[in-house]
């Protein structure tokens, strides 16, 4: 939902801490995780995710969420899809070239990066999306990755 | 054009690898002479005649650097980019390549960087495009797959990787001198200056900015550029344009994404007696004051279908000192460096 979505990026600085917790959640609750099994977990898991980072962000499970260094302003939202900053076509009122009715994603994205501790993270070259990921649990990734497992495709 | 084998196998008439430089080409050699340099913008014809190409460049490369051939660039459909360089550097003129993600994913645009190198193109630009809405197709799908600076590193990659994204060997990379495009002018503003550090990390050596009526704001993009020492790390050409009269510049500033004129320009063309006149002399004005500001490296020169007007411009206001007038192309093989 599109107020939620500018709710988010208000409140950048706490979503960045829960995000924060909810990374060593996952982190701790890998073991279990792993003896259930991720690909069992991944539907249940990817749907819950999905309702809820739907809600926040209007999330559009890419598969490869960045919220963390992009204000919690997600740029999945952005028309283009850019992954690294906005593009030179936004309007002088800060506003989408190709939604006028929408403000930039960019724009909110570096006024979420300004209130979040590690914000900076945004000046950080982001690689090209890997569409085999999309509608896959960021989480489930997130947990295997920093639990020192390698990602899966 | 003669069959002649070694301009077949060496098209672009490059110029002798030096140490130091990603290309073999004539910008990066002005730009790193420390010469103020000057590229100026073709517009691609709508036509198959090769004729159509070469009249233009022909015009702009008697006061230019290099020639950028533009993308499809406010997403409408003309000549290609690949077509005009190849086009182009076959009868030795320097070309810049814009390469836009609106169009063509990772897959297609490697394998146009390795065309374009093997083609004597020694300059590539990497931009994002504009929206198809903004085009006369509206209704085409747009493919970002990449982005101006997933491309840009892309592009490094292949270069000084010598590798595909994928990880795959390339035996001769592309050496070419990466550009990107900046636009100070629009918001965020605060952010622009770090959005250009961000493409100098991605791997921008050289970088055109959106056309520039607001001296004000540039002076301040550029101070901050300072601070963060940007202008010693890629070389910055300021986009600058004629404009034709108050209400095209109205026309343009509603139309066209990511153009921003002040109402004072406008008010002072809507005040002179002969509007195009006005705007000509207006370009001339802001080349030369671009010219003073610490950190700029050269102009890009941009007009819609004027590539006269655009060589007028270039030659009265100045800059080109006495690289004015080189001979004209086809020419025998580039025995200076500028």
């Amino acid at each position: 939902m599109y107020a939620v979505r500018l709710w988010s990026v208000r409140h950048a600085r706490a979503l960045e801490l829960a995000y924060r917790g909810l990374e060593r959640v996952l982190v701790a609750v890998h073991p279990w995780i792993s003896r259930i099994g991720y690909a069992r977990l991944e539907r249940p898991v990817a749907a819950v995710e999905k309702s809820l980072k739907g809600l926040f962000f209007d999330c559009r499970m890419c598969g490869a969420c960045a919220l963390s260094s992009t204000g919690m302003s997600c740029s999945m939202n952005c028309p283009k899809s850019l992954r690294n900053g906005p593009c030179g076509g936004v309007r002088e009122n800060g506003h989408c070239e190709v939604k006028p009715e929408m403000v930039c994603v960019w724009v909110e994205a570096w006024a979420g990066a300004r209130r979040m501790e590690g914000g900076m993270k945004i000046l950080a070259v982001q690689p090209p999306v890997d569409h085999r990921l999309k509608d896959s649990s960021s989480w489930l990734r997130v947990a295997r990755e920093k639990s020192g497992e390698g990602a899966k495709p | 054009m003669s069959a002649d084998p070694a301009h077949l196998v060496d098209p672009g008439d490059p110029l002798s690898p030096l140490p130091g430089h990603s290309s073999r080409g004539r910008l990066e050699r002005v730009l790193r002479s420390g010469k103020f340099a000057v590229t100026a913008e073709l517009n691609p014809p709508d036509s198959a005649d090769p004729r159509d190409a070469y009249d233009r460049a022909l015009v702009l490369s008697e006061v230019c650097d290099a020639i950028n051939a533009t993308d499809a660039s406010g997403a409408n459909t003309h000549m290609s980019s690949v077509g005009i360089c190849s086009l182009l550097t076959r009868v030795g003129y320097a070309v810049v390549m814009q390469i836009s993600c609106r169009d063509r994913n990772r897959i297609a645009i490697q394998g146009d960087v390795l065309g374009a190198a093997a083609m004597g193109v020694a300059n590539i630009l990497c931009l994002t495009g504009d929206g198809v809405q903004a085009g006369d197709q509206p209704g085409a799908k747009p493919v970002f797959d990449l982005d101006s600076i997933s491309l840009l590193e892309t592009i490094r990659i292949m270069r000084d990787e010598r590798r595909f994204l994928s990880g795959r060997k390339i035996t001769v990379p592309p050496q070419v001198f990466i550009g990107a495009a900046a636009n100070p002018f629009v918001p965020p503003l605060d952010y622009r200056p770090q959005h250009l550090g961000k493409k100098v990390a991605a791997g921008a050596q050289f970088i055109q900015t959106q056309y520039c009526f607001d001296m004000a704001l540039l002076r301040q993009f550029m101070a901050r550029v300072r601070d963060l020492g940007l202008d010693r790390r890629c070389f910055i050409l300021v986009g600058v344009g004629p404009l034709a009269s108050a209400k095209g510049a109205r026309w343009m500033r509603a139309h066209v994404p990511g153009i921003h004129i002040p109402d004072a320009v406008i008010a002072r063309l809507d005040g002179a007696e002969n509007q195009k006149r006005e705007g000509r002399n207006l370009c001339i004005e802001l080349i030369q004051e671009i010219r003073e500001i610490d950190g700029i490296a050269g102009v890009h020169v941009m007009a819609y279908r004027q590539e006269e007007l655009v060589s007028d411009i270039i030659t009265a206001s100045g800059i080109l000192g006495n690289r004015q007038r080189r001979p004209r192309p086809p020419a025998v093989k580039e025995s200076s460096n500028a």
